[in-house]
């Protein structure tokens, strides 16, 4: 009876002492960074991705999608840089046509998956960011195994990935 | 404003008078019409019988209706580029369903409550023969919410303007609702209760439950919400463009019904189009309208439209015709740098008739009857016996524009490979595609086949025995349909309740450049898929029977058209 009486106590402070400590709302809203992330292809990158950028902790999913779209953006630049750099010192059929894919992906479907998030209608976000990793993907294959885009490419795929899951969720 | 209806009038009737002849010369706002530069070489893919624009993206079917004796169709549209955003509602009319004259653009952000987008909506035929559409705008805070809109001019048979309700937004989320901002879209036509209110459904969700929400109006202005949705669906996620209408229990084929009717003799149908799955799904069942609740028959799964690409349906009740036509979206299967380098997205299928079968448990599409004027050249062949390997040629025609009907007598039912397990169609069309040998079957089509058969698209059958019973499963294999592997060629497939035992099984296949349009079993089993072969192109584009299977079909019947070219939109 007495351990009934110590445990129960016991039980009670530590209830009273979780209860005083209730999360604060950023800790509130770096969970819904990870419970996102958590139902994308990478959670690490997910998460290092979104709370690298300030406004992560405490946007909605629309928001973190909205976000990732911004990463996206980020990761098209370097392959960009990457593809003109390589093309100084020696175009090629498979740079030009790298070239054009990435060209797609920041004409067309880093606007769409922007526009997508914004209105609410995720699934257009989920096509653009679909896109992008295929295009990215496509790009790679141009290579035929000896790609000097594989970094960048491998970026852009995993980003748009993680931003396509997100689109995902909202649906 | 009064000084100027006579002049309207009179343009109208200019108008009429001439027809195509002047209509054609219309042009997109801000857009120029497509250089007619672009030949076919340039431009392999572009259809010659496809509702599309000359160019840049398009979506859903919007409004479509029937007024003066014209049909209009209006549709998701991007100005501006290739992939979905800036939307408006572009506007073609079209006395036949086939032939479209493009006009500018009839709804376009233009105050608070659609300033962000004018997404898709539907139109209602209001006593005396005015036609109303609602639409979902997107208002400045990125919400959602419903518009009115109605003809500046009735006496313009092309209704050209359109102006928007002062009142707008009608509908609308707010605290009080609870209804979510961003999924709350789509309103459908119109029904008329006994009454004498409105009703009309918007797709929407909460957390994961589709919803088709109702609201009621005695006046179409003021709406008020109902208690409860028509109908609802655990874990189904966003109900994108709900489309609710009758139609006649064991009636004759093709006879449709206006979309507010009700009686002892008439089923409903509630379609959904599903955001998660991206697919077209109806239910058949029973509206309570005293209730306003629609319960499905539980004794049926639910149905695809079609089982390839297909999205955004919508049906009209079409009062020239007295017949229900149903259309629907179909993007592509590129990439987006494909689409951006041919300068436009998206077509639309062939409008089809749709009527509920005889037994009550699926509806029939079929492509409208006056898709068969553009038949000419036709190839028929006598019946002949299709023995196991063999391949042959269809001649005579333009296979890359083509409409070819082939039926199948199936005898040896012996030879059918046993299926154990029920699998999921598509999945057992990719498993086994055209290549794959089998009892009976596969045989059917090789369409956009390139001579030396490294491209092709297969229509076909294979026929299962499953459960002691015949179970037929129809493919659209694009797997091989073209070189260029940044396509999409994703296989499709679906089971057509037909026993070849009893009856013949039909294929039709309508094949124009890059879509494929294929309807089995008399419009049973509907499959459309988008190809983009790199070889098998205009003239290089070859159509062949085949039978990859051990045991013969015989051949009962087989005619193909080449088809003309359309009108459309100017192209």
């Amino acid at each position: 009876m007495a351990n009934l009486k110590t445990t129960t106590t016991l039980f009670f402070v530590l209830f009273l002492i979780a209860m005083t400590s209730l999360p604060s709302i950023t800790l509130c809203d770096e969970n819904l960074i990870e419970s996102t992330c958590r139902k994308t292809p990478n959670f690490n990158l997910c998460v290092q991705s979104l709370k690298a950028f300030p406004g992560s902790a405490s946007a909605d999913v629309r928001g973190l999608g909205l976000i990732m779209v911004k990463v996206m953006q980020s990761k098209a630049n370097d392959a960009i840089n990457k593809i003109r750099e390589l093309q100084r010192s020696g175009p090629s059929p498979a740079l030009t046509s790298c070239a054009s894919k990435y060209n797609a992906i920041v004409v067309g479907d880093i606007p769409e998956a922007n526009e997508a998030f914004s209105k609410g209608m995720p699934k257009f976000a989920e096509n653009g960011a679909n896109d992008a990793a295929n295009e990215a993907t496509f790009c790679e294959n141009g290579f035929n195994g000896r790609s000097p885009l594989t970094q960048q490419n491998n970026a852009m795929r995993d980003v748009a990935a993680i931003t396509a899951a997100i689109a995902r969720q909202l649906l | 404003m009064a000084n100027l209806s006579p002049i309207i009038l009179l343009l109208a009737l200019f108008s009429l008078i001439y027809g195509n002849a002047i209509a054609s010369h219309h042009v997109y706002r801000n857009l120029q019409t497509q250089q007619s530069s672009d030949s076919s070489s340039n431009q392999p893919y572009r259809t010659a019988y496809h509702f599309q624009p000359p160019k840049n993206w398009i979506n859903d079917p919007n409004g479509p209706m029937r007024y003066k004796g014209l049909y209009h169709l209006f549709y998701q549209y991007n100005p501006k580029g290739s992939v979905w955003g800036n939307i408006v509602w572009a506007h073609s009319v079209s006395k036949d369903l086939v032939n479209w004259i493009p006009l500018d653009a009839a709804i376009f952000p233009s105050q608070p409550s659609d300033i962000n987008g004018c997404w898709s909506g539907s139109a209602t035929m209001l006593p005396g023969g005015k036609p109303v559409i609602l639409y979902t705008g997107i208002d400045p805070n990125n919400h959602q919410v419903q518009n009115l809109a109605f003809p500046k001019n009735l006496s313009d048979p092309f209704l050209r303007e359109w102006i928007k309700s002062p009142k707008n937004p009608l509908m609308a989320p707010t605290v009080a609702n609870k209804i979510n901002s961003t999924s709350f879209r789509d309103p459908t036509t119109a029904w008329k209760g006994k009454d004498g209110y409105w009703r009309v459904l918007i797709g929407n969700k909460v957390n994961s439950v589709g919803r088709a929400v109702l609201y009621k109006s005695k006046d179409f202005v003021n709406w008020v919400e109902a208690k409860q949705p028509l109908h609802s669906a655990q874990g189904t996620g966003m109900w994108e463009c709900p489309d609710f209408f009758p139609v006649l229990n064991n009636g004759p084929i093709n006879v449709g019904l206006d979309t507010s009717v009700d009686g002892d003799h008439v089923r409903h149908v509630l379609k959904v189009s599903l955001d998660d799955k991206k697919h077209d799904y109806y239910l058949i069942g029973t509206y309570d309208a005293s209730q306003d609740v629609f319960t499905p028959d539980n004794s049926q799964p639910v149905l695809r439209y079609d089982y390839g690409k297909y999205y955004a349906s919508k049906t009209i009740f079409d009062d020239g015709k007295n017949r229900r036509v149903l259309f629907g979206w179909v993007n592509e299967s590129s990439s987006q740098n494909d689409d951006i380098k041919k300068g436009w997205s998206g077509i639309h299928t062939i409008p089809r008739s749709i009527w509920l079968h005889k037994s009550g448990k699926q509806l029939i599409q079929w492509p409208v009857q006056e898709i068969e004027n553009l038949r000419v050249n036709p190839v028929n062949w006598p019946t002949r016996l299709l023995k196991g390997g063999e391949l042959l040629q269809v001649n005579g025609i333009t296979a890359v524009q083509a409409d070819v009907e082939i039926s199948f007598q199936v005898r040896e039912f012996q030879k059918a490979e046993v299926l154990k397990n029920w699998a999921d169609p598509q999945i057992l069309c990719g498993m086994k595609g055209a290549g794959v040998k089998g009892g009976i079957g596969p045989f059917g089509l090789l369409v956009l086949a390139s001579k030396d058969l490294q491209e092709s698209t297969a229509v076909f059958f294979r026929i299962f025995r499953y459960q002691n019973k015949n179970l037929v499963l129809m493919c659209s294999d694009q797997s091989r349909s073209s070189l260029n592997k940044e396509n999409d060629m994703t296989p499709f497939g679906t089971f057509v309740d037909v026993d070849p035992l009893h009856e013949n099984l039909s294929l039709r296949t309508l094949i124009d450049h890059s879509v494929v349009e294929s309807f089995g079993g008399e419009g049973k089993a509907c499959i459309t898929s988008r190809v983009y072969p790199t070889l098998a192109i205009n003239e290089k584009a070859q159509l062949y029977a085949f039978n990859n299977g051990t045991s013969s079909v015989r051949i009962t019947r087989l005619s193909a058209w080449s088809m003309k070219k359309a009108n459309i939109n100017g192209n």
